[in-house]
């Protein structure tokens, strides 16, 4: 890397739905109610800008940049990213969120302007549930990558992550530039206080054209309906440890 | 003519359970050549497991040294260059598959739907969203190449008793350095596997400390069961992490799932809803985990936990 460049982390974030807000499917099918619901940025994101702020901390970088894609209003969540601690944000205006590998392509593109020595991005966001898009950016930028992080430590060329696998703990480690995303163990992300949030409305933004960076993509999953679950029927209730266990006897269980 | 590949997982020389999984999801699409691809050292058994699995029609193995432990940048290339004859590549969504396939997939300029649960054709799919507060239906336009991740509570595993033919390849990607595998820190039990059991007692913030784990443990093994926990437990140091059930930790569907002092949170709730028959045990009646439970018993847990032990052993007698 060019050791004349400030040591850049580049933090994804998406806007989403409100993580404590009751999702109702549409009658018609055609989605989840999003008129008038509280949108946030999504949890794992704020977890990835939490540890992007604790290794400018640190002084292993000098300089936090968040991104996202999607339309005017998602300006505001920038300034919240802006509010915790970030220095500058960038907004791809689009209209809608497009497909993880669109999303992927035109974050290499913010990649390739403002080459970070770390991407951070949450593990998934909690409207899609897709948990694609940082393994498809750390695929089209050639670079390794490290998911589910729940532990990250850096030197000057590498990452010693620790990522929450099915079989337990696994560390890995990688040359830097990589890609990294969060799991929900990464860090506790920080209340932001008023001051801040009126620091924030001066620190730069910079809006860029959908067409600077690529363009949308091709859409090649169209989305057909939208249902609720299929709810599970409340049971029966016992009264006491005994019928409980007669009850488990009776279905073959114990 | 669909052929799908399925990326087979596996640790120490065993097939994990998700790949048959992933075998019965692609042999539901009409008129399918399933193709598994096995990647791991030089004659694993992992190959003959693969093999074995009823209605694989062929085994493709790439045996390499580099392949000991799954690492999604080595692997990802490989399985790309592989599946240039296939119309569908299959991963489980497990943490192996979640990591490879998107990589997989964005070499591949493919799209990925994720978390399949059930397949309705070739093209179309359902998979749950808002962690499983909705359900959608997906069309990929025909004639696309489409990588998935199968969701492994929703199918059942292949029957064994397959005897496919095995092809060695050896691809000629690259196989970079920039990606090193330094340890796994396993929580090592004898129990039964969390994601694969058939019975699982899980403990939630009422047990209130890790020692008080020592109740679950106990009637766990009492019936043989697994041991999961929720994520209050896991963030409260109860438990380690991979211990953790629920949408950001595993979903699971066993016969029997036992949710001991655990109220019953959303995210908990989705990875438990396949389960057969869930019984909730939990102090507060309110607790939405009754409002899913099959079987509930409001009580405190510290004195319900021996009795039920007590039961189990006398009728052992």
């Amino acid at each position: 890397m060019d050791s004349s460049q400030p040591r850049r982390i580049l933090v994804a974030i998406k806007r989403v739905v409100d993580y404590n807000v009751r999702i109702r499917v549409k009658p018609d099918g055609s989605g989840v109610v999003l008129d008038g619901v509280k949108l946030s940025i999504n949890p794992f994101d704020a977890i990835a800008i939490e540890e992007a702020l604790r290794i400018k901390e640190s002084g292993r970088a000098d300089e936090v940049v968040v991104a996202t894609i999607g339309p005017a209003d998602c300006q505001a969540t920038l300034r919240n990213a802006l509010a915790m601690g970030a220095q500058r944000a960038l907004h791809v205006v689009a209209d809608a969120s497009g497909e993880p590998l669109s999303i992927a392509r035109i974050l290499l593109k913010l990649v390739e302007r403002e080459q970070p020595f770390l991407v951070i991005l949450g593990k998934q966001a909690i409207d899609d549930d897709n948990n694609q898009t940082g393994q498809m950016l750390a695929a089209l930028w050639d670079r390794p990558q490290a998911t589910f992080a729940s532990k990250l430590e850096l030197t000057e060329t590498t990452a010693k992550v620790t990522r929450e696998v099915d079989a337990g703990l696994e560390t890995l480690e990688v040359d830097l530039p990589a890609v990294i995303t969060t799991d929900l163990r990464l860090n506790e992300p920080r209340f932001v206080k008023l001051p801040e949030i009126m620091k924030a409305k001066t620190k730069p933004l910079a809006s860029i054209p959908l067409a600077d960076v690529g363009g949308a993509g091709t859409a090649r999953v169209k989305m057909i309906k939208t249902e609720p679950p299929p709810g599970r029927q409340r049971g029966i209730m016992v009264k006491d440890t005994a019928e409980l266990f007669a009850e488990l006897s009776k279905r073959g269980l114990v | 003519m669909t052929q799908v590949l399925v990326i087979a997982e596996h640790a120490n020389g065993k097939l994990n359970a998700s790949t048959a999984k992933c075998v019965k999801a692609a042999s539901t699409l009409a008129g399918s050549e399933v193709v598994v691809a096995v990647f791991a050292t030089p004659g694993s058994p992992v190959v003959a497991q693969a093999a074995g699995i009823a209605g694989v029609t062929r085994v493709i193995e790439v045996a390499h040294a580099v392949h000991e432990h799954a690492l999604a940048a080595t692997l990802a290339p490989q399985v790309a260059e592989i599946s240039a004859p296939f119309s569908h590549v299959f991963g489980p969504s497990t943490t192996f598959g979640k990591d490879l396939m998107p990589r997989v997939a964005a070499l591949l300029d493919a799209p990925q739907i994720s978390d399949v649960m059930s397949i309705e054709s070739a093209t179309r799919f359902r998979r749950p969203i808002y962690a499983g507060n909705a359900i959608t239906t997906v069309e990929v336009a025909a004639g696309t190449k489409i990588v998935a991740t199968i969701r492994t509570a929703s199918f059942e595993a292949a029957a064994t008793g397959g005897s496919a033919k095995v092809e060695s390849v050896s691809p000629g990607s690259a196989l970079p350095t920039h990606t090193r595998f330094v340890s796994l820190a396993a929580a090592g039990s004898d129990r039964p596997d969390l994601q694969s059991a058939n019975k699982v007692i899980s403990g939630g913030r009422a047990l209130a400390s890790a020692d008080a784990f020592k109740l679950i443990y106990g009637l766990a093994d009492k019936i043989g069961a697994a041991v999961g926990a929720s994520r209050a437990a896991v963030d409260a140091g109860y438990v380690p992490s991979d211990m953790q059930v629920g949408q950001t930790g595993k979903i699971i569907a066993p016969e029997l799932y036992i949710a001991i002092g655990i109220s019953g949170a959303i995210q908990h709730l989705t990875g438990i809803k396949d389960a057969r028959t869930i019984v909730a045990i939990n102090k507060d009646s309110e607790a939405p985990i009754f409002e899913v439970a099959d079987i509930g018993l409001v009580g405190d847990l510290f004195t319900i936990v021996p009795e039920l032990e007590k039961l189990i052993d006398a009728s052992r007698k």
